[in-house]
């Protein structure tokens, strides 16, 4: 896969960052991370002296050729060095959940053989206390922010500052170390081992080599035009494949700027402020930017709130047009133009998106409705079809054809097909080689040399992929109507009030859903109503509440009755859950999709109470804090019925 | 001392721009040098006596919990500290000079900051602003260059900003910098209010109730920042607070008060331990 190296760099991460160094120097920044109010930058130049410093430390620290480092935290630029760092050692960075708990990092520490963990701060460093007697291997931990480390005694603690003058010092007396260890560096060495979150099962590491990202890469960036001034924002989990691909990947190959917000919380102000040119999040952040909108216009004034209505009715009237191939009519063209000027030109500058030249969502099943209203805003929302084994790209839509419920035609260097019962299998040169250390998984994991997706979907008449669902979630209920829960569940996470719903209904009369209410949007709507209320569980279980998201599951109902293949799944019951689904409590995974498997045990009462006569049902459910204590709560869950239409 | 203290002799973080609170000491001494001592303080309004003959020492580097059940003195006692009331009797001897009375600014000049039971911040101002007040006597240039941000001003104003950024860090408040504080929740109130008192760098802080009307991840959160600010940049802290669990997890040493009275003092686990103690919250009849 060397094919297309230019000026002879190897397809190695070390061996483009120095390239970029010598290119773009001083000149252009690599990364910016907002701190004590400001952006601050790192040039290429700069951050190559940073890196060089931390890499050579680690090897005063005895991190060889073949060694990992984990890395937890959230997205800053001393952690994305760190992988760089790692890289030109011949070692390999696995990042790991920032959120995870103990046990969780315990597996993958003790299972990646982990020498080096390079973390965040004190909360991350009392986790790998925590671990560190459980697994041998790990020797030395790394921190970045020192505070309330003050006492802790442990040598093996050290901060990054006292690793880099370890390097500098190093440095000094090897002369040439670093370069001789570069040139080690092949493309066909592991670049990286990224755990998949799991929705069954253990999280497998899949082994990704330098030469299989920076090939997909550089393709994409093609396909894509990006610019070579192109400036991304670093928000998503570090230790997913789509923020490691976006953020590091391809800003090594295409020389971009990464930009990392002040804080978690701070990540739409940030946004606003960069105004990045390409933007990519997942279905779950789309759902959550326009939530933010939505309560944002319930509590504008009432002449706001009619412009708004007026023209994202309009606009999304005109986008469904589009959907079919038509065009607006010459009145509805002159008022989306008005629309733009007067609402969605001011609110995609307050989103910061309004630079935004393509915009990405990958990685789950977004709701056409949300795809639909942000292109009808006039993002130009692409959704592509990826796969943490495929490295990652398996389809893109291209800019002239892009439609909500497909994820456009299969990449040029991938090959797919379809197994017997529809699932999705690819080929090429980017599909992974390995989940480390398990051979069981990785040879059932491919068929005949294509590697299993899991994915149910079809290739449509233009050439068009199209996912359904996980294949083993779609099933048939007692009729033999085919029930591909996700798309239900879609279109219910339209709804600005409903956060996360899971469909049930296989081998049985009907469909059912389970519902979590969006605590901040029903807690606003509470508030405009005077509806006090104590908790989560007292809120979901009022009956105004229940009323509205009854109405909600009236309109997916509608929704439902008017396409062919769906008709048959109408929702005919719901009720709404006493708590939130929490990765902590094991029922979703850290990138929030539902581990159906386990909740449909967990939930068990409840839904076999759903096919019963009964109208609420007795239920408890253990919680887990943060920090791992657990409790119990108890509810009275009522369920409520709705009409099937047609 | 952790090993990356040693040799390099550098802070941790090259860039850390926040300098410490009160000057870099090594470690908190939570010795015994004495950076208050009050002697025989006896405070009443009108025939109320509110505190009576009370005898303490604030040693420098730790962390005292004042307790005791409601109306027993401990609000009268910070505000003596800070020159809000003025005891009748007795004098309070601070970082060495004895005084019998002082002005709440003459207090906070000689680094005496303090959080409120009800919070006191300015309602209609940014977190930002703010926390920008409580720098505010650490300026030097006049008001008039200040009204036209003009040379020095300016300058000074930079200076003060790395500050309060600092804080802003530290107490992990970047999401609300430019919320009006009236539109906070309660809890972040209240580590807004911390922070304009941290922003003054004081040697001593003075926290009137500053978990009250929390939830318990509010609560942790607030463990979390006093015991860092003790501990990052050795802040003597007096606190008032209700939550026991909280007083016995962080402080060093307990003071309770009973109708104006001293009537115990000690390390968490002697307090505890002190049948007097027991009997005061639990109502036993005073004859």
């Amino acid at each position: 896969m060397s094919e297309g190296s230019p000026n002879g760099v190897h397809d190695t991460f070390p061996a483009r960052f120095v390239e970029n160094v010598k290119r773009l120097g001083k000149e252009k920044i690599f990364m910016r991370e907002k701190k004590f109010g400001i952006w601050q930058s790192y040039s290429w130049h700069d951050a190559n002296i940073r890196i060089s410093d931390f890499a050579l430390g680690l090897a005063a620290l005895g991190f060889k050729r073949g060694d990992r480092l984990g890395i937890v935290g959230d997205n800053r630029p001393e952690l994305y060095f760190g992988m760089l760092a790692a890289q030109m050692l011949g070692g390999v960075p696995v990042p790991l959940y920032q959120d995870s708990k103990e046990q969780e990092m315990e597996y993958i520490v003790e299972h990646a053989e982990t020498r080096f963990a390079l973390v965040e701060d004190q909360e991350q460093v009392d986790k790998m206390l925590g671990i560190k007697g459980k697994c041998p291997k790990l020797d030395t931990v790394i921190f970045k922010d020192a505070r309330g480390l003050r006492n802790y005694p442990e040598a093996f603690l050290k901060s990054i500052a006292s690793v880099e003058e370890l390097g500098r010092a190093f440095g000094k007396d090897h002369p040439g170390y670093l370069e001789a260890e570069m040139e080690k560096v092949q493309p066909e060495d592991t670049a990286v081992i990224c755990y998949t979150s799991g929705t069954t099962g253990s999280p497998k590491g899949v082994v990704l080599t330098h030469g299989q990202l920076i090939f997909s890469a550089r393709k994409i960036i093609d396909l894509e035009h990006m610019p070579p001034d192109t400036s991304t924002m670093a928000y998503l989990p570090m230790a997913w494949i789509g923020d490691f691909y976006y953020s590091f990947v391809t800003s090594i190959v295409g020389g971009f700027t990464v930009n990392c917000p002040e804080s978690a919380d701070t990540v739409l102000q940030d946004l606003r402020e960069i105004g990045p040119n390409v933007f990519f999040g997942p279905p779950r952040i789309w759902e959550n930017i326009l939530t933010s909108v939505m309560i944002r216009m319930q509590d504008a004034g009432w002449s706001k709130r009619k412009l708004f209505q007026y023209f994202t009715g309009l606009a999304t009237r005109i986008q469904k047009k589009r959907n079919q191939g038509k065009k607006p009519s010459m009145g509805e063209w002159i008022m989306s133009q008005l629309g733009h000027l007067l609402v969605f030109g001011p609110l995609l500058d307050n989103l910061g998106l309004s630079r935004v030249k393509s915009a990405y969502t990958g990685g789950d099943i977004i709701g056409p409705e949300v795809f639909d209203f942000f292109r009808s805003l006039g993002i130009n929302l692409k959704q592509f079809y990826a796969s943490t084994e495929a490295a990652i790209l398996i389809s893109m839509p291209e800019s002239h054809d892009i439609r909500g419920d497909t994820n456009g035609p299969t990449v040029p260097w991938m090959d797919v097909k379809f197994s017997k019962d529809g699932e999705i299998l690819i080929k090429g040169p980017t599909v992974f080689r390995e989940y480390l250390k398990n051979p069981d998984a990785t040879k059932e994991a491919f068929e005949d040399g294509y590697f299993k997706t899991g994915d149910a979907g079809i290739i449509d008449q233009d050439g068009h992929i199209r996912i359904f669902d996980r294949a083993k979630d779609v099933s048939h209920l007692q009729d033999g109507t085919m029930f591909a829960p996700k798309m239900i569940e879609n279109k219910l996470k339209f709804s600005q009030y409903i956060k996360e719903a899971v469909a049930v209904g296989q081998e049985k009369p009907y469909v059912s859903v389970m519902i979590n209410i969006d605590p901040l949007s029903v807690g606003n709507w509470s508030e405009h109503r005077n509806m006090a209320y104590s908790s989560y569980t007292d809120l979901s279980q009022k009956p105004e509440v229940l009323t509205l998201i009854e109405k909600e599951i009236r309109r997916v109902n509608e929704s439902l009755a008017g396409e062919e293949q769906l008709k048959g799944t109408q929702i005919r019951k719901f009720l709404i859950l006493h708590k939130e689904l929490d990765p902590d409590d094991e029922e979703i995974t850290r990138t929030r999709k539902v581990r159906r498997g386990f909740v449909s045990e967990k939930y068990k009462d409840l839904i076999s109470a759903f096919y019963t006569d009964a109208d609420h049902v007795n239920t408890e459910a253990k919680v887990t804090f943060a920090d791992g204590r657990t409790t119990t709560i108890r509810a009275d869950l009522k369920i409520i019925e709705v009409p099937i239409i047609g | 001392m952790p090993s990356w203290a040693n040799g390099s002799g550098r802070l941790p973080e090259p860039e850390f721009i926040f300098l410490p609170l009160g000057g870099l000491r090594p470690m908190s001494q939570n010795g015994k040098t004495p950076l208050l001592q009050a002697e025989n303080i006896s405070l009443s309004f009108g025939g109320l006596n509110a505190l009576i003959g009370i005898s303490f020492e604030i040693h420098s580097g730790e962390i005292l919990a004042i307790i005791g059940p409601n109306g027993a003195g401990k609000s009268s006692m910070l505000n003596v500290i800070n020159g809000f009331y003025h005891p009748q009797v007795g004098t309070i001897t601070y970082k060495g000079v004895t005084r019998h009375r002082m002005r709440p600014h003459e207090a906070a000049a000689k680094g005496i900051a303090r959080t409120f039971q009800n919070i006191a911040l300015f309602k209609g101002m940014s977190t930002l602003d703010n926390i920008m007040t409580g720098r505010n006597l650490k300026m030097r240039v006049n008001f008039l260059l200040q009204a036209l941000h003009w040379g020095p001003a300016r300058k000074e104003e930079i200076e003060h900003r790395k500050f309060v950024e600092g804080i802003i860090d530290f107490l992990e408040i970047q999401a609300i910098r430019g919320v009006p504080v009236g539109r906070l929740p309660y809890g972040l109130q209240k580590r807004v209010e911390l922070g304009r008192a941290l922003a003054s760098e004081p040697d001593l802080l003075l926290l009137d109730e500053p978990m009250a009307g929390m939830n318990n991840e509010e609560k942790e959160d607030m463990c979390r920042f006093i015991l860092d600010v003790n501990d990052e940049f050795g802040t003597t802290i007096a606190l008032i607070e209700h939550d026991m669990g909280v007083v016995m997890d962080i402080s060093h040493r307990v003071i309770v008060l009973d109708y104006g009275r001293k009537i115990a003092e000690g390390t968490p686990a002697e307090v505890r331990a002190n049948q007097v103690v027991i009997d005061a919250y639990l109502g036993v009849s005073h004859d």
